[in-house]
């Protein structure tokens, strides 16, 4: 790290801490749902940016973290242990999962991992002693006040956020990370310089479903109220994808940063075109694609200071 | 025997299901493409027989037509102009452009025609045949029976035209059609095109039989998936063959674990299907 670089580090996560003091609740709920997609596309990229595996299906594990971790808290343990139970879940889930799934390449492992949430969903609305079903599950009020727990749930969020970065950073620059740079490459030539590619596919596999099943149970927890169509919805898988694309594809912080941008065109959308909202997401999916195929750093901001320091 | 009642049940609910999935398995195997806009295409294909019925009194079998008409328009159109640009990189790439095409053409659907389902209620409906105890639907029966036509009219056209040999060879080997002087962007468009064209058709093929709402397309395309994978990618014959199994498959299905479970079904034969027969039940041998 270059001082300069340090430098920024230092002033984001100052700022990050400090945003409670300064912001209202609107940017809390703001900054929370940021992190939140921010630790999702962390966790797709993982699978998705390092071994270049087409998962679309991070919902499955979000949506699996949220009932755990709600069921759980709704029967009266402590918010921790719910967390807890729910990263356990999605953890032997994606085990098992990826035992199964992982076999399957490009196309085949795009669509099973598609449907994977919709069977979810399905399996959570017809098991409605324990879901509620349809009807959805309500979670116990704290008791707090709206401020409290908007600056609660921040700070959860990002301490959720800073164990993903961390954790990415870690895989990126260790063996597992390698391993997965080479399955993305090549992976039949990894498996015969004698890379175990099935048990790095399902360690990199286990961590996503893993952290994305926290984000689903803090979620679950903060919203105080969650339904299978909601917490299972196909735009869960497709937005952090979208999120890494942007900011770039198999890097560290570039999940964040897609995040970051996107959420904040999401929100301008939203404001101005309510009704039309979905249009104008998928619009922006489809320029985004077409001209942006490399995310923000196609933009080439380099050439653009080159041109105006020669001027 | 009400077993042969769920026979009939699965077998006339597979063509519609057959139609369905031809088209899509066509735009993969040849564009290798994950084609989400499919079942919005289907829904599109409903309401044009829908408000043909409704407003003009035109029956949804002629519908077919002009669905078969605007939709394989429209297709072509979307693959020459969209996604021809991306249509080499990868499934990532792919799967998402037609997802946001989705997203923009629900939102569309669903301003236009409102969210509530509708579906064709004929005033002259066929009635319907005793056979013993088994009862069937004679509109369900002649869609089934018109998609099984269609299905053979797109085989028909891959094997005889040569806008058909055009897409066979670009499917086999892209760059020897290329230097064999075919014009792989615009065969590309027409395979996409027909895919559009078919899913159209089975969207007023199957407004006399299912309500459907702006926002039913996954549904059916989750369908298409299985029955895809079921039948070999790519395979117009195999949709037909898939098609007829997953009828059957959801009929006896929904007797033994309730209707409720059909996805969870479906996915469980999708999973063991692509683990050991990855090329589906007949294998794939060109169309």
């Amino acid at each position: 790290m270059t001082r300069q670089q340090l430098l920024l580090t230092v002033i984001i996560a100052a700022a990050l801490l400090a945003l409670p003091l300064i912001g209202n609740n609107y940017m809390l709920r703001l900054a929370t749902t940021t992190l939140m997609y921010a630790v999702l596309a962390m966790a797709w990229n993982v699978v998705g940016g390092f071994a270049g595996y087409p998962l679309f299906g991070i919902a499955a594990f979000f949506g699996l973290g949220a009932y755990s971790g709600a069921v759980v808290q709704s029967s009266g343990y402590p918010i921790a242990l719910a967390w807890l139970f729910a990263v356990v879940i999605g953890t032997i889930f994606a085990i098992v999962l990826g035992f199964i799934l992982l076999r399957l390449r490009g196309h085949a492992f795009a669509i099973a991992t598609l449907v994977i949430a919709e069977v979810l969903r399905e399996l959570t609305n017809g098991w409605t002693d324990v879901t509620g079903g349809g009807m959805g599950l309500n979670l116990p009020f704290f008791g707090w006040s709206p401020t409290a727990l908007a600056v609660f749930f921040f700070y959860v969020m990002l301490a959720l956020a800073a164990i993903t970065l961390v954790t990415t950073w870690i895989v990126a620059n260790n063996r597992l990370g390698f391993a997965l740079n080479c399955i993305r490459q090549n992976e039949d030539a990894a498996n015969i310089v004698g890379i175990d590619t099935t048990r790095y596919k399902i360690i990199a596999f286990t961590l996503s479903g893993a952290f994305a099943a926290a984000a689903g149970a803090i979620y679950a927890s903060w919203t105080g109220y969650i339904e299978p169509s909601d917490v299972y919805d196909v735009l869960f898988s497709i937005k952090p994808i979208i999120m890494a694309l942007l900011g770039g594809m198999g890097t560290v912080l570039g999940p964040v940063i897609g995040a970051v941008a996107f959420l904040a065109l999401d929100e301008i959308v939203w404001r101005n075109f309510l009704q039309l909202h979905t249009g104008v997401l998928g619009f922006l999916i489809v320029v985004l694609i077409l001209f942006l195929p490399s995310g923000l750093s196609s933009i080439g901001l380099h050439r653009f200071w080159r041109k105006a320091a020669s001027a | 025997m009400i077993f042969f009642q769920y026979l009939a049940n699965g077998l006339i609910l597979g063509g519609l299901y057959a139609c369905i999935a031809a088209g899509f398995s066509l735009v993969w195997g040849v564009l290798s493409i994950i084609n989400l806009l499919h079942g919005a295409f289907i829904v599109f294909g409903f309401y044009i027989a829908y408000f043909s019925y409704t407003m003009l009194g035109i029956h949804p079998f002629l519908s077919v037509i002009t669905s078969a008409v605007v939709l394989g328009g429209l297709g072509y159109f979307i693959q020459l102009g969209l996604v021809n640009r991306v249509v080499t990189r990868s499934v990532l790439v792919t799967l998402i452009l037609t997802f946001g095409l989705e997203l923009m053409m629900n939102n569309a659907m669903l301003l236009s025609f409102s969210a509530d389902y509708k579906k064709v209620l004929l005033e002259h409906p066929f009635g319907i045949a005793h056979f013993g105890n088994v009862f069937i639907p004679l509109d369900r029966a002649a869609s089934t029976v018109i998609a099984f036509l269609l299905i053979l009219l797109l085989w028909l056209v891959l094997r005889l035209t040569s806008v058909g040999r055009a897409i066979v060879a670009v499917r086999f080997d892209r760059e020897a059609a290329l230097l064999m002087g075919i014009d792989v962007n615009k065969t590309y468009a027409m395979t996409f095109a027909l895919g559009a064209a078919m899913a159209g058709a089975a969207g007023s093929l199957l407004s006399v039989s299912f309500p459907v709402a702006p926002l039913s397309g996954p549904l059916f395309l989750s369908k298409a998936f299985v029955i895809c994978v079921l039948g070999g990618v790519g395979s117009v014959p195999g949709a037909a063959v898939g098609g007829l199994f997953f009828g059957l498959l959801e009929s006896f299905g929904a007797v033994l674990f309730g209707s409720e479970y059909a996805l969870t079904l479906a996915f469980v034969v999708l999973i063991v299907l692509l683990l050991v027969r990855p090329h589906g039940l007949m294998g794939v041998k060109g169309f």
